[in-house]
């Protein structure tokens, strides 16, 4: 049986009255990227603080690394890597004296620190940068530094709390070849994002929200079974008056521009009568279906969350 | 239809250089009314310098902006009344709550309390049953559309932000689009820098900088005709060791590595049926093989690459 990276089984967290983690459960196996996803104040932070160690859970149990989180909390510190957007490199020290700095932090000394500062430079590009200046450096190599200094101390798990918020597309797709070295490396890899084009580069995603997973799969199972109508993107000369016109259409659930198209979500029943409705109003129209992204996945399902909670007479 | 006077911003050959280093070089750039225009730009591109010359925060060494049709070699006040400049680091009085900060701001803008426009912005950002709430109790996103209601509260006919979803989760974000969308409705015009290229599909025009020029300028359709590939997405096991292993076949020009699939970019001429066989003679197991539209970024990529890349 392999051992998985990270195992959580109902986890929860209650701060007074209020219950910020409800009853999560997760696996991770070693080499593996997981992303986590939700809105803010859905409880992915409180999740993470709890699976490194840092805060106790309130009930359920939570293994990471082979660790205990209740029992052997001071041990789980060891054998992680955490980076987050807000990451504190210090801005006048070089790129070498941080990695220096946090390799000693992390209790590397000796020959020992040097070897690992000079792997973690050649895995992560940062040769011949030791004498800049943190400061003056272009944010995407901030955040590699930041993700050198996490994984000196070769960490089986890493969590990654908006690792790149703010970077431009270049940078982040050099980070996330980063990422999927580490995972080859055997290591286990949490990353928390914003930005659900992002998560495409994730190997499994979970949802939370209020404190409840309520989606869980692969990228393309996430579009496959979380996502029931059809989404039909139309292009057409001009967007906005008929934009107008869709909105007032029963069979239409949901439409938003996209420069010069439209998208436009039906259930599946729907999608001949909106061809024949659309025909009858004589444009040049092409109209075909495509694949939701997982932010249509990720606010089809918030919105269903809210309507149940609406039902239920608890909103 | 579109004409003369439906432009709102113009600007010619514009450059602008700090301490020796070209920020921008002869940038060329038009917003036109109801438009939505997105800058995109790696780091460092001059995204931010481009905002802030149009807001008068700087000044260009060379070129021309107009405002609304007309000329002028410094913007003006009148002008400057049109604008509304929302940038990463705008700050809010976390201390107010929602509907003083806006009052604060229409007086920032030398303009009386004005009640209905007050109404007209909290409800348009979702954000009525919240007015007495202190700004600082807010979350993220919320701040970010205040700030946003705040930027309005003039009503602006001219929008510039500079990265404004930086660090908003998903679900303010839509809310956020739904915004510039009815803003775009009434005929405002905006121009927004973004380093996120899936906001980029939501614009009119796509602006791409690079190194302080312009490389291109045209709605997302147009652009992606521009790209000379075709994206093929695999499906197979493992896609994580064959990137690695396709990676340096010469027949892709470009990889790009998904959670569960591979993205693989072939010249234009190449057809999927070379690419499968091609694919099963490597050993891979293909479970799935087709053309799906380029992104931006494939484009965005494409176009660095093709302008002499990142230094």
């Amino acid at each position: 049986m392999s051992r998985l990276a990270v195992e959580a089984q109902g986890l929860s967290k209650k701060f007074g009255p209020f219950l910020a983690v409800d009853h999560v459960s997760l696996s991770i196996n070693y080499g593996r990227i997981f992303g986590f996803l939700g809105a803010n104040g859905a409880g992915k932070s409180t999740t993470i603080r709890m699976l490194c160690g840092l805060l106790q859970p309130s009930a359920g149990w939570a293994r990471v690394a082979g660790y205990d989180v209740l029992t052997e909390a001071d041990r789980i510190k060891k054998v992680i890597g955490y980076m987050s957007q807000r990451f504190s490199l210090y801005q006048d020290l070089t790129v070498q004296e941080n990695l220096e700095f946090f390799g000693r932090v992390y209790g590397l000394n000796g020959s020992k620190l040097k070897s690992r500062i000079t792997q973690v430079k050649e895995l992560v590009g940062l040769q011949g940068l030791e004498n800049k200046l943190t400061g003056k450096m272009p944010s995407g190599w901030k955040q590699k530094l930041a993700l050198s200094c996490a994984i000196l101390h070769e960490p089986e798990v890493i969590f990654l709390d908006e690792p790149t918020g703010g970077v431009d597309p270049i940078s982040r797709r050099n980070f996330w070849e980063l990422i999927y070295k580490l995972s080859e490396e055997g290591r286990a890899v949490l990353v928390t994002t914003h930005y659900l084009d992002e998560a495409e580069y994730c190997h499994e995603l979970s949802l939370i929200h209020a404190g409840r997973i309520i989606a869980s799969g692969s990228p393309r199972e996430m579009k496959k079974n979380y996502f029931p109508g059809h989404l039909l993107e139309l292009v057409c000369p001009q967007p906005l008056e008929i934009y107008e016109k869709l909105k007032t259409w029963s069979e239409v659930q949901g439409v938003s521009l996209f420069g010069t198209r439209l998208h436009i979500l039906v259930e599946k029943e729907s999608r001949e009568k909106l061809e024949q409705k659309l025909k009858g109003l004589g444009l040049a129209c092409s109209l075909r279906q495509i694949v939701p992204t997982l932010e249509d996945v990720f606010i089809h399902q918030l919105e269903k969350e809210a309507e149940k909670v609406k039902a239920n007479g608890l909103g | 239809m579109t004409s003369m006077s439906d432009l709102v911003l113009k600007i010619k050959g514009v450059s602008k250089t700090f301490a020796g280093l070209k920020a921008l070089d002869g940038v060329d750039l038009e917003v036109r009314r109801g438009e939505f225009v997105c800058l995109v730009g790696p780091d460092g591109a001059g995204k931010t310098t481009l905002i802030r010359l149009i807001c008068g925060l700087e000044q260009a060494d060379r070129g021309e902006i107009e405002y609304f049709g007309r000329r002028q070699k410094k913007l003006g006040s009148k002008e400057r009344a049109r604008l509304g400049y929302l940038s990463q680091y705008f700050s809010l009085y976390e201390d107010l709550t929602v509907e003083e900060n806006l009052d604060f701001f229409s007086r920032l803008y030398g303009q009386a309390r004005n009640q209905e426009v007050v109404e007209r912005l909290l409800a348009f950002t979702r954000m009525t049953p919240f007015r007495q709430r202190q700004a600082g109790k807010l979350s993220g996103g919320m701040k970010q559309k205040l700030a946003l209601a705040c930027t309005l509260v003039h009503q602006p006919d001219l929008l510039l932000l500079d990265e404004p979803t930086t660090g908003v989760d998903p679900v303010s974000r839509r809310d956020f689009w739904q915004i510039l969308f009815n803003l775009q409705l009434q005929g405002k015009a905006i121009l927004m820098s973004t380093p996120y290229l899936d906001e980029a599909e939501r614009a009119s025009r796509v602006a791409l900088i690079h190194q302080g020029r312009l490389l291109a300028f045209e709605t997302p359709d147009n652009l992606k005709k521009q790209f000379a590939g075709r994206v093929l997405e695999l499906i197979t096991s493992d896609p994580q060791s064959w990137y690695k292993r396709l990676k340096s076949q010469a027949v892709f020009l470009d990889l790009q590595l998904f959670g569960d699939r591979l993205h693989l970019v072939v010249r234009p001429e190449v057809q999927v049926s070379e690419i499968a066989e091609f694919l099963i003679n490597q050993g891979v197991k293909v479970e799935h093989l087709a053309e799906v539209p380029p992104g931006l970024e494939n484009v965005f990529i494409f176009l660095i690459n093709k302008s002499g890349g990142q230094n």
